[in-house]
C-alpha cells in the first residue's frame, strides 16, 4: 500500500528540511511542471487524476482550476491560497501534513500556482497551529533561498511569491469566500456566489482556494501521472485520503489509506475498535458538520459518493465516534454551541436560528424541555437548509442535528418525558 | 421581457433583480437588507420567493429575490406556501431578540419592521428564552441609539460607510452579538447621519430632535415642503402638531435629493419653534411697542402713503411670491436685492450664464450619474452638502461601471461589485482653497488662492479648446495637472463642472463656464452647476435688481424714504457701520421677518412673517428648478402671515384700494410671468389653489390622525371648525382625496401595509425611479436658447501674497454658517467657535502658533480670533468662518491687516 502523502512523516523525527526533502524526490514536480509542461497540461493531468477537494466539498480540483481565466486577456494578477484554517471539530488531518511535511504543501502550491498562472500565494493558517506556523515560515524561506519561490523559478520565467497569514481563530474563515474577506482585512463574512472566486476572488481578482491536503496530492500526480493516482484508490475518487478517528476507540489517530476504505476497516482495523465497555452509537464520518451514520452503515466506503448515498458526507474524512454512554442530546448541544458561536452574524437564519437551537437543546439537557421543542428542532433542520441561508455553515450545523433526531429520537423524547438527561445516571 | 409570477405573465425591464421587479409591479414582498439606493447583499433572507426551472418543475427552490436577476421566461412564485412560511419564519427569528417595545419606540407607527411583520403574518412568539441585550451609545445631538431593537440588516453601515463615505459607524462582534455603533460613544462625524433614522428599518437610530417633542407619524399634520437651508432645494416633508414643527423627513424627488437629506436640512428646522420668533407687530418708540393689526395698519398708512418714496429690499431666502409682492408694492425701479454688491454681482453672473441656456445645468441626480467631475473653488461639502453626496455617488458609480464592463455581473449586486471595484474611483478633481472631505475620493486635488484656482480652470479650458489663449506664467507642475484634468473631462461621456459663489471670485465662475463650453461639443453634453448662497438666491437674482449698496446710495440722496426690508438681516451683508447708516438715513424702516436679528433691533416697524413651514411659496434652486413649498400649519396667531400676504395688504394701503379679493400664490406667480418674462412657466410649478380631485382636497392629516375632538378640550370643549386653507389644494383635515396626489403635492408617504417611509416605492413609477406623474419642480431654463455664448477671455493675474496684508476669505460651515439653522439647538451644538485660518508659513511670519490670538483689522475695526493653522492653505490668505451667529459681515476678498498678541488662549 502506497502512502505518498505521509511516507516522509515520522512521529519520532522532525520534518524534512529542504535538502532532505529534495533527496526524497521533493520539488521534482515543480521542475517537471515549470520546465516541461504547459499550465493547461498540469490542469488536465490533475483533472484526469480525479482528485477531489479534500476540504469537504469534494469538487474535482482540476475542473475548479479550469474556470480561472487564462491567456493574454486574463487579469494580470491572480492568487492561489491554501486553506489551512482547519477548524472543523474533530478534524486534525491538515495539521499532520502541515507539521509533518511543510515542503510538500509548498511544492503542491507552486505547481498549482503555475497551473493557473498565479503569481501571489497565501497560506491561511489556523491561529492555534503555532508549530506549523514556525515550520512553514522556515520552509518558505528555504524555498526562496533555493529558487523554488520568487522571481524566475528554475529559470522558467514563472514567478511566485508566498506568504503565511495566520487567522484569529474563526471557524467561518474555513469557508473560502469568508477566508478571502478575512485575508483582505474585512469581516469574515462569506460572499454570494456567483461570482465565484475563480473569477472574482481575493481583491476582486481570479483566485483558487484549495485545502492543504488537496495541494499535497498535486506533486505526486504530476510526478506519477493521473492513472497512478487513480489506481491508489478503492473507489472512483482518486488517490489516498488522510482518515482520522476520534472518540472512545482504542487507538484514535490519523492514517493515510486508499480512498474508499470502509468505515468498518477504519474503525476496527486502524482505530482498534471501541474501548472496552463502550458500544458504538453513532459516527459523524467527516467532522462536526456531517450527518450521523450508525453501526448499520459500517460497510460503506469512505468516499464522497458512497457516504453521500448513505445520507451523510465524507467531509474531511475524519470521523467522530459517539459511544453509547454519551448523551446524543448533550453531544449535539455541544456542537450547536460551537456553530452558534461561530456564525458570522450576516444572515438571519444562521445568526438567530442556531442560538435558538442551542438554547432548546440546553433546556432539554436541564430537564426543561417541552413537547413542542421537538417540532421547533425539526423546523430548524428543515429551514436552515442550503439556499435558505447565505452560506453552508448553518446547513452544516443542521446535519448532525437532523440525523440525531432521526436515529436517536428516543433519547430526545426521554429528555422531555423524564425531565432530565437519562445519561446523567450512567456517568 | 416576460416573466411569470404565480403563473401570471408580466412585461418587465431587464437589468433589475426580482425584488425590485416585484415591488415595481406593485406586488408586496417584504425585505430588510435591500435598499433601492444601496443595492442587494442577500443578508436578511426576508425576500425569499420560489423559483422554478421550467413548467415541469413542481418543487422549485427558495431563492432570495434580491439576489436573482429577471430573465425572460423566468417562473417564480411569491404566493408559494413554502416561500411564505420561510418569510414568516425569518421574522420570527428576527424578533427573538427584539424588545417588542413598540409603544415606547419612536419608530412605532412608521416602522418597516412592524409593516413587514404584519405582511408576513408572524403573530405568535415561540422563542422562550432570555433576549440578548446591548448597551446604547451617545451619538451626538441628532441621532438616538437603541441597539436592542436591532434586527441586524446591516443597512446602517452600508449606507453610512459605503454610500455616504463615513468612517466612524461600524459593525462589531459576531454571531448574534453583532453591534452597530461607534468604537466608543461620540458625535457621528458624517453630516449625512440623519438618514440613518430613515435607513434603519426599526428604532435603533431615531431622530433625537423629534424625541424632544415626540409625535407619532399618524398624529402629524404634514405638507410637502422644500428645504430653506441652501440653494439645492431638497424636498422635505414637514410635520406639525400643537403648533410646533416636530420633524423633517425626506420627500423623495428622483431628480433632486432622492432618498436622502443632509443633517442641516433635517435638523435645522427648529428656528420655526424658536423663542426668538417675532410673533406680534412692533412699532418702536411707543410706550407699548407691541401692536395689534389695527394699530399696525393705521401706523403703516402714512408711512406707505405717496408722500414717501418706497425702497424695497428683497431677500434671497424669501419666496419668489414674497419678493415679487414687494416689487409690486414699491415699484420695479425701487426694488433692490438684499445682498451686497459682491454677492449680487456674482449671483447675477451665474443667473446670466444659466439664462443663456446653452449649457445644461444638471440636477443632483444627473451629477450623481456623471462620469467625471471637476469641483472648481467651491467648498460644496459645506455650502451644498447634498451635492457633495451626489459627487460621491458619481465617483463610486463610475468606478462600478468600469469594473462591470468586463463581467456579466448586474450593477445591483452590491457586494460583488464592491469586491470588483476595490479602491477604484471615477474621476474627481477637487480644486479648492482648503482641503475637503471629498478629497479622500478625488483623483486629483489642488489647493490654491481663488485667482490661482481660476487660472487653473482657464488652463484646463485651454487644453480642451486650444484656440483659447494659454494661461501666462503657469508653472509646469500646474500645467501638467491641468492637462490631466482636461484629458479626463474630455474622455468622459457626461462630465460635470461645479463651481459657485462662496469664494467671492468671478474668475472662478467664468473659468468653470469656459471649461464646460469647451467640453460641450457635438454629441457630448457637458454639464455646469453653480452653487449659490441661499435657497432662493437664483430666484432673486433673476429679478435683476440692484444691490443693497445701490439702495444706500438712494437713501443718502433722497429724503423721506420708507425702507421695507423683506426677510433679511442686512448686518449679514453689510459692515455694521454701513448697515447702521443705511437704517438711520431712512425716514421710516419696516422689516418683515420671522426671527429677531440685528436688523429687527434697529428697525422702526416689525411685522411678523411666516416661516417656510407656515407659508406657501416658490423657490428657485441652483439648477433653475422652481419648486413649491406648502404651508404645514397655520401660524400661532393672526399677526404672523406670509410676507407676500402682508405686502399685498400694504399695497392695498398705499393705493387705498381696500383689500381687493384675497390673493393666492398661484395668481401672484401668473402676474410675475407677465411682469418678468424670465419667469415664464413658473405658475405651472404646481396645480392652482382651486385644484381638486373628484371635488376633494388633499388632506394634510393622515387617515389615522387621532385626538381631533380632544386636542383643544382644555380650551374649548367643542371641536373647533377645521382650519380653512384657501391658498392651496391641501386641507387641514383627515378627509379628502385618499388616492395618490400629484407628485408636487404629496404631504406624506403612506400606503396600505406600508406605514414607514419605505412606502415611497408605491409612489414611484418603478423602484428608485421618478415619482408617478414625474418628479416635482419646473426647470425654468430648460430649452432656453439665447444668443450663442462666447468664451470669457479675461484670465486673472496669478495671486501674489502681499507683505503684511492678507486676502480675507470666508470659510463656510454646514453647521454654523446658516442664519436660520443655528436656532436649532442640535445644530448650534455643532457650530464652531470663531477662529482664523492661515498657513504655517504665515503663522511663523507672525510668530504665531495654533491658539495664538490674531487681531484682524478690517474696515477700520479690530476683531480677535484664535489661530488655526491649515498646512494646505496658500500663503497670503486667511479664512474666517462666515455667517456664524453674531459675527459681522466682512468684506470677503479684500485685504486685511493682522497682528498677533502672542499669548496663547
Amino acid at each position: 500500500m502506497e502512502h505518498p502523502l505521509t511516507k516522509n512523516i515520522h512521529p519520532d523525527r522532525p520534518p524534512l528540511n529542504l535538502p532532505e526533502y529534495e533527496q526524497t524526490g521533493g520539488y521534482a514536480a515543480v521542475r517537471t511542471a515549470v520546465k516541461n509542461m504547459t499550465p493547461q497540461e498540469v490542469q488536465l493531468r490533475v483533472k484526469d487524476s480525479n482528485l477531489k477537494g479534500r476540504g469537504g466539498a469534494g469538487f474535482n480540483t482540476g475542473m475548479k482550476w479550469s474556470f480561472v481565466p487564462m491567456g493574454p486577456d486574463a487579469p494580470k494578477t491572480k492568487y492561489l491560497i491554501a486553506n489551512a484554517d482547519e477548524m472543523e471539530p474533530g478534524t486534525f488531518k491538515d495539521r499532520l501534513l502541515l507539521e509533518g511535511n511543510p515542503h510538500q504543501l509548498i511544492e503542491g502550491m507552486i505547481v498549482a500556482a503555475y497551473a493557473i498562472q498565479a503569481n501571489i500565494s497565501y497560506i491561511f493558517l489556523r491561529w492555534a497551529y503555532k508549530k506549523a506556523a514556525e515550520l512553514i515560515r522556515k520552509s518558505i524561506a528555504e524555498a526562496y533561498a533555493k529558487g523554488y519561490l520568487g522571481k524566475n523559478i528554475l529559470g522558467s520565467g514563472f514567478c511566485l511569491d508566498m506568504y503565511l497569514h495566520t487567522g484569529v481563530g474563526r471557524y467561518m474563515c474555513g469557508e473560502e469566500t469568508a477566508l478571502l474577506n478575512a485575508l483582505e482585512g474585512k469581516r469574515a463574512t462569506p460572499r454570494a456566489k456567483p461570482p465565484f472566486p475563480q473569477i472574482s476572488g481575493l481583491f476582486g481578482k481570479p483566485t483558487i482556494v484549495n485545502n492543504v491536503e488537496t495541494f499535497c496530492c498535486v506533486p505526486h500526480i504530476v510526478n506519477n501521472g493521473a492513472e497512478w493516482f487513480k489506481s491508489l484508490s478503492h473507489s472512483e475518487d482518486g488517490g489516498t485520503k488522510i482518515y482520522g478517528v476520534s472518540g472512545k476507540v482504542n487507538r484514535p489517530g490519523a492514517w493515510e489509506l486508499p480512498m474508499g476504505i470502509t468505515m468498518r476497516e477504519l474503525l476496527e482495523e486502524y482505530a482498534g475498535g471501541m474501548k472496552n465497555g463502550f458500544r458504538l452509537k453513532g459516527i459523524l464520518p467527516g467532522g462536526a458538520s456531517t450527518d450521523f451514520l450508525t453501526a448499520q452503515h459500517l460497510d460503506i466506503k469512505m468516499d464522497f459518493t458512497s457516504v453521500a448515498a448513505a445520507g451523510s458526507r465524507l467531509g474531511t474524512g475524519t470521523m467522530i465516534v459517539m459511544d453509547d454512554a454519551t448523551c446524543p442530546v448533550g453531544f449535539v448541544h455541544n456542537l450547536q454551541h460551537f456553530f452558534a458561536q461561530e456564525s458570522c452574524g450576516w444572515c438571519t437564519p444562521c445568526r438567530e436560528g442556531l442560538p435558538w437551537v442551542e438554547k432548546i437543546l440546553l433546556s432539554l439537557e436541564k430537564g426543561q424541555g417541552r413537547e413542542e421543542d421537538m417540532q421547533l428542532l425539526q423546523m430548524h433542520t428543515q429551514l436552515l437548509g442550503p439556499g435558505n441561508t447565505f452560506c453552508a455553515l448553518a446547513p452544516g450545523a443542521m446535519e448532525p442535528l437532523q440525523s440525531a433526531l432521526k436515529y436517536f429520537r428516543d433519547d430526545f423524547e426521554h429528555h422531555i418525558t423524564e425531565k432530565g438527561c437519562p445519561y446523567n445516571s450512567i456517568r | 421581457m416576460t416573466i411569470y409570477i404565480d403563473n401570471k405573465p408580466y412585461e418587465v425591464p431587464a437589468g433589475k433583480n426580482l425584488l425590485e421587479t416585484c415591488l415595481s409591479l406593485g406586488i408586496d414582498l417584504p425585505y430588510f437588507c435591500w435598499h433601492p439606493a444601496l443595492g442587494s447583499v442577500g443578508a436578511c433572507r426576508q425576500c425569499a420567493v420560489k423559483l422554478y426551472k421550467d413548467k415541469e418543475d413542481t418543487h422549485g427552490r427558495i431563492v432570495m429575490s434580491c439576489m436573482e436577476g429577471a430573465k425572460d421566461g423566468l417562473l417564480l412564485s411569491v404566493a408559494d406556501a413554502g416561500a411564505k412560511a420561510f418569510r414568516k419564519q425569518i421574522i420570527e427569528w428576527l424578533m427573538t431578540n427584539h424588545p417588542h417595545d413598540c409603544p415606547v419606540c419612536d419608530e412605532g407607527g412608521s416602522c418597516h419592521l412592524q409593516d413587514m411583520t404584519v405582511m408576513t403574518g408572524h403573530d405568535y412568539r415561540r422563542f422562550q428564552y432570555k433576549k440578548r441585550t446591548h448597551i446604547n451609545q451617545y451619538l451626538g445631538p441628532f441621532i438616538h441609539h437603541e441597539m436592542n431593537r436591532c434586527i441586524q440588516c446591516y443597512r446602517c453601515v452600508r449606507y453610512y460607510r459605503d454610500y455616504a463615505g463615513g468612517d466612524d459607524l461600524n459593525v462589531f462582534a459576531a454571531h448574534h452579538h453583532v453591534y452597530f455603533g461607534r468604537e466608543k460613544d461620540g458625535i457621528l462625524e458624517s453630516p449625512f447621519s440623519g438618514n440613518l433614522a430613515e435607513v434603519c428599518p426599526t428604532g435603533v437610530f431615531t431622530d433625537k430632535t423629534l424625541k424632544e417633542h415626540y409625535t407619532r407619524k399618524w398624529d402629524l399634520t404634514m405638507a410637502p415642503s422644500v428645504c430653506p437651508h441652501c440653494s439645492l432645494g431638497c424636498n422635505i416633508v414637514a410635520g406639525e402638531r400643537y403648533g410646533k414643527l416636530r420633524c423633517i423627513g425626506n420627500r423623495y424627488n428622483g431628480e433632486v435629493n432622492g432618498y436622502f437629506l443632509c443633517d442641516k436640512g433635517r435638523f435645522g428646522y427648529e428656528f420655526v419653534n424658536s423663542e426668538n420668533r417675532l410673533v406680534k407687530p412692533i412699532i418702536r418708540n411707543r410706550t407699548v411697542e407691541a401692536a395689534d393689526e389695527t394699530q399696525l395698519v393705521s401706523h403703516l398708512g402714512p408711512l406707505l402713503s405717496h408722500s414717501h418714496s418706497l425702497i424695497g429690499i428683497g431677500s434671497p431666502r424669501a419666496s419668489v411670491e414674497s419678493n415679487f409682492a414687494l416689487m409690486q408694492l414699491v415699484g420695479k425701479e425701487n426694488f433692490y436685492q438684499g445682498v451686497n454688491n459682491d454677492e449680487a454681482y456674482l449671483n447675477q453672473r451665474v443667473a446670466n450664464i444659466m439664462q443663456y441656456g446653452a449649457l445644461h445645468t444638471p440636477s443632483l441626480k444627473e451629477i450623481g450619474l456623471a462620469d467625471a467631475v471637476l469641483v472648481l473653488g467651491e467648498d460644496i461639502w459645506n455650502t451644498a452638502p447634498m451635492m457633495a453626496l451626489a459627487v460621491r455617488q458619481a465617483v463610486m458609480k463610475t468606478a462600478a461601471a468600469d469594473a462591470l464592463q468586463h463581467t456579466s455581473l448586474p450593477a445591483w449586486h452590491d457586494m460583488a461589485v464592491r469586491e470588483l471595484v476595490q479602491d477604484g474611483k471615477g474621476f474627481l478633481a477637487s480644486c479648492t482653497v482648503i482641503p475637503s472631505p471629498l478629497d479622500e475620493i478625488s483623483s486629483c486635488t489642488h489647493y490654491a488662492a481663488p485667482d490661482d484656482l481660476a487660472r487653473m480652470g482657464f488652463a484646463i479650458a485651454h487644453y480642451i479648446e486650444p484656440s483659447l489663449p494659454p494661461v501666462p506664467g503657469l508653472d509646469n507642475a500646474l500645467a501638467e495637472k491641468a492637462k490631466i484634468i482636461a484629458k479626463a473631462l474630455q474622455q468622459a461621456k457626461c462630465p460635470v463642472v461645479i463651481s459657485g459663489t462662496s469664494a467671492y471670485n468671478e474668475a472662478l465662475i467664468k473659468a468653470a463656464f469656459n471649461i464646460s463650453l469647451a467640453l460641450d461639443k457635438g454629441e457630448k453634453k457637458a454639464m455646469l452647476s453653480y452653487v449659490l448662497p441661499e435657497c432662493n438666491s437664483l430666484g432673486l437674482a433673476m429679478m435683476q435688481a440692484p444691490s443693497l449698496e445701490t439702495a444706500i446710495g438712494r437713501v443718502q440722496r433722497e429724503k423721506d424714504t420708507t425702507l421695507i426690508i423683506l426677510e433679511h438681516d442686512i448686518y449679514r451683508s453689510l459692515p455694521p457701520s454701513t448697515a447702521d447708516a443705511f437704517l438711520s438715513h431712512c425716514k421710516n424702516s419696516i422689516v418683515l421677518d420671522s426671527l429677531h436679528n440685528r436688523t429687527t433691533q434697529k428697525a422702526q416697524v416689525l411685522i411678523p412673517a411666516a416661516t417656510f413651514a407656515e407659508a406657501d411659496g416658490t423657490l428657485v434652486n441652483n439648477e433653475g428648478r422652481a419648486q413649491r413649498f406648502y404651508q404645514v400649519f397655520m401660524p400661532a396667531n393672526n399677526y404672523i402671515k406670509e410676507s407676500w400676504r402682508w405686502l399685498w395688504k400694504m399695497k392695498a394701503l398705499r393705493t387705498a384700494s381696500g383689500n381687493g379679493h384675497p390673493l393666492h400664490p398661484d395668481e401672484l406667480l401668473a402676474q410675475l410671468e407677465t411682469a418678468l418674462p424670465q419667469f415664464e412657466g413658473i405658475s405651472r410649478v404646481s396645480p392652482p389653489h382651486d385644484f381638486r380631485i373628484h371635488g376633494e382636497p388633499i388632506p394634510r392629516e393622515p387617515h389615522r390622525y387621532s385626538g381631533r375632538t380632544a386636542m383643544l378640550a382644555n380650551i374649548a370643549v367643542s371641536e373647533p371648525k377645521p382650519l380653512q386653507d384657501g391658498d392651496s389644494p391641501l386641507s387641514y383635515t383627515m378627509e379628502g382625496y385618499q388616492g395618490m396626489p400629484p407628485s408636487s403635492m404629496i404631504p406624506f408617504f403612506w400606503a396600505p401595509g406600508w406605514n414607514s417611509i419605505q412606502s415611497v416605492n408605491k409612489y414611484q413609477q418603478e423602484t428608485g425611479g421618478p415619482l408617478r406623474g414625474g418628479d416635482p419642480g419646473l426647470r425654468l431654463f430648460e430649452h432656453k436658447n439665447g444668443s450663442p455664448p462666447a468664451f470669457f477671455k479675461d484670465t486673472p493675474e496669478a495671486f501674489t501674497a502681499l507683505p503684511k496684508k492678507w486676502l480675507l476669505l470666508p470659510r463656510f460651515h454646514i453647521f454654523g454658517s446658516g442664519e436660520l439653522s443655528v436656532y436649532s439647538a442640535s445644530v448650534q451644538e455643532l457650530s464652531p467657535e470663531p477662529y482664523i485660518l492661515m498657513s504655517k508659513h504665515d503663522a511663523d511670519q507672525l510668530g504665531a502658533a495654533n491658539g495664538s490670538v490674531i487681531t484682524l483689522k478690517e474696515g477700520g475695526k479690530e476683531y480677535s480670533f484664535p489661530l488655526k493653522i491649515e498646512e494646505a492653505l496658500s500663503d497670503g490668505i486667511v479664512l474666517v468662518p462666515a455667517g456664524l451667529q453674531g459675527m459681522v459681515a466682512f468684506s470677503w476678498g479684500t485685504w486685511a491687516l493682522l497682528s498677533t498678541q502672542k499669548n496663547l488662549v
